[in-house]
């Protein structure tokens, strides 16, 4: 059978004269990391603004532990109070957890995780974007773990949610940078939505603990225990954003 | 700009499977080579490594600039243009989104309007580049790809089964695109399976077998579908 080769010269349909994939014209230039930081994380916002999937699924989720705990927690009638710490921070950390591996899973799809790498962006960029965006949603979805807390346990925190609002913005720091490693590494293993979990919550303990105790320590107005732990917790957010940033990229490539 | 990236015994083992053995292979700016193999021969492993993105188990690829060997980092990826398997685009955006996000990551001037030259030249329609891609079908996502790999005009560009899904319109715009990127002076890597869709493009010819180099030749004069597949069934049979 002959060949249908292909002609070299544009199709009159298809190719312009000016050919502007042309090489050797480039007018590409460096990007500051800031700008390239923010490209990324508004790329996953819009994503999942214009989707909305992983949003609605963590706050429902997060907000059906709260109600199932506020009834499990009962002592003379009355929710615990001193669930409280405990019951926000599975919530939020469990929660967490299922956005991060949807987040991951869209870059899976159209193997854009790749399409990040392959950029010149350097790729702490890339992983600052990617923690910024889950940091945001994970503070989204504590904005409905925190008032479901204060109203089915009937706690009234006064000027303190303030510090409670800081610890909670420290722990969603933290979980999206322990979170966006582990799960950047885990994309092209098979089971990562089960080894996720089992790789990820031990890491955490650290800031799940320092995040217990602030909040129960803020809960008990105990101000000098309190700012404790949330030293603690900043020191956590730290010390893995060092690590990460370390990391990542050796985590990523195959 | 890229004048030569030079493979030297590169392997690549994935636990015990080998899936490159030793491969030495020389690409030169101004020249498309067809990467012909079976299934599983290791053209798409050598293609990830060639973009950086998948490490060698042993043995180094240099990227040549003149003289000058480049080194792997952010500017060099700069210059590697990838069409892949997949699309390597969000299916919740739209493609001019795809395009100007991908431009920022590159620093591409202009890329609101370096996105729709783009478009325009792939063949994306007005109305098509503007709705989500995930609306879109297999041949428009190739378009669409195409145009990602193109958007920073680079100097090695590496294409992988780039046909798959295109139309004859679409398939005589991208042998078209291919030679006008021989003819600018970049280094063009396309795996293939249709022989016929890159003949007379390709000057140079690497067929893969089980992770083995079986031939590496060239044709400053082109080769024709006749060549191609003589070749391909002298070698991988």
């Amino acid at each position: 059978m002959p060949g249908r080769a292909l002609p070299t010269a544009p199709a009159a349909d298809a190719v312009p004269a000016s050919c502007s994939a042309a090489v050797g014209r480039r007018t590409t230039a460096p990007v500051g990391t800031l700008r390239l930081v923010a490209a990324v994380a508004g790329k996953d916002l819009k994503v999942e603004l214009r989707s909305r999937e992983i949003l609605y699924t963590m706050a429902l989720f997060a907000a059906v532990i709260v109600v199932v705990f506020s009834f499990s927690f009962v002592k003379d009638q009355k929710a615990l109070v001193a669930a409280v710490p405990g019951v926000a921070w599975a919530a939020v950390v469990f929660a967490g957890t299922i956005g991060l591996g949807r987040a991951f899973e869209r870059e899976r799809e159209g193997d854009t995780m790749r399409a990040l790498l392959l950029s010149p962006a350097p790729r702490l960029a890339i992983f600052a974007g990617k923690t910024v965006a889950i940091a945001l949603l994970v503070v989204a979805v504590e904005a409905v773990v925190l008032p479901l807390c204060l109203l089915f346990f009937n706690v009234d925190l006064g000027a303190a949610v303030l510090d409670l609002v800081l610890v909670l913005v420290l722990g969603a720091i933290g979980f999206a940078i322990v979170g966006t490693v582990f799960a950047a590494m885990l994309l092209r293993i098979q089971s990562r939505d089960v080894l996720l979990p089992v790789v990820l919550y031990p890491i955490l303990v650290p800031m799940i603990m320092s995040g217990t105790k602030a909040t129960a320590a803020i809960l008990a107005a105990n101000d000098a225990d309190a700012w404790f732990w949330i030293k603690f917790l900043a020191a956590y957010d730290c010390v893995f954003t060092i690590v990460a940033l370390w990391t990542f990229e050796a985590l990523v490539i195959e | 700009m890229l004048s030569s990236i030079v493979v030297e015994k590169v392997s690549k083992r994935y636990g015990d499977h080998r899936a490159l053995a030793a491969v030495e292979l020389t690409l030169t700016a101004g020249s498309v080579c067809a990467l012909l193999g079976p299934n599983g021969a290791g053209k798409s492993t050598l293609l990830g490594i060639l973009s950086t993105l998948v490490r060698a188990t042993a043995g180094t690829v240099g990227y040549l600039e003149g003289d000058r060997r480049r080194k792997l980092d952010d500017r060099l990826r700069a210059d590697i243009g990838l069409l892949a398997h997949s699309s390597l685009c969000y299916g919740e955006l739209t493609a001019v989104e795809n395009l100007e996000f991908f431009a920022t990551l590159y620093g591409v001037a202009d890329g609101a309007a370096r996105a729709r030259t783009l478009l325009d030249e792939v063949g994306l329609d007005g109305r098509a580049r503007d709705r989500a891609v995930r609306t879109y079908s297999r041949g428009m996502v190739q378009r669409l790809a195409l145009a990602r790999a193109l958007l920073a005009r680079p100097s090695l560009l590496l294409l992988d089964e780039p046909f798959t899904g295109l139309d004859r319109g679409g398939a005589l715009a991208l042998g078209a695109r291919l030679g006008q990127a021989k003819a600018d002076g970049a280094i063009v890597v396309c795996v293939t399976h249709d022989l016929e869709a890159i003949a007379g493009v390709t000057d140079h010819v690497a067929i893969l077998v089980g992770g083995k180099l079986a031939c590496d030749e060239r044709d400053p004069a082109g080769y024709s579908y006749a060549a191609l597949r003589e070749r391909y069934h002298t070698h991988a049979g």
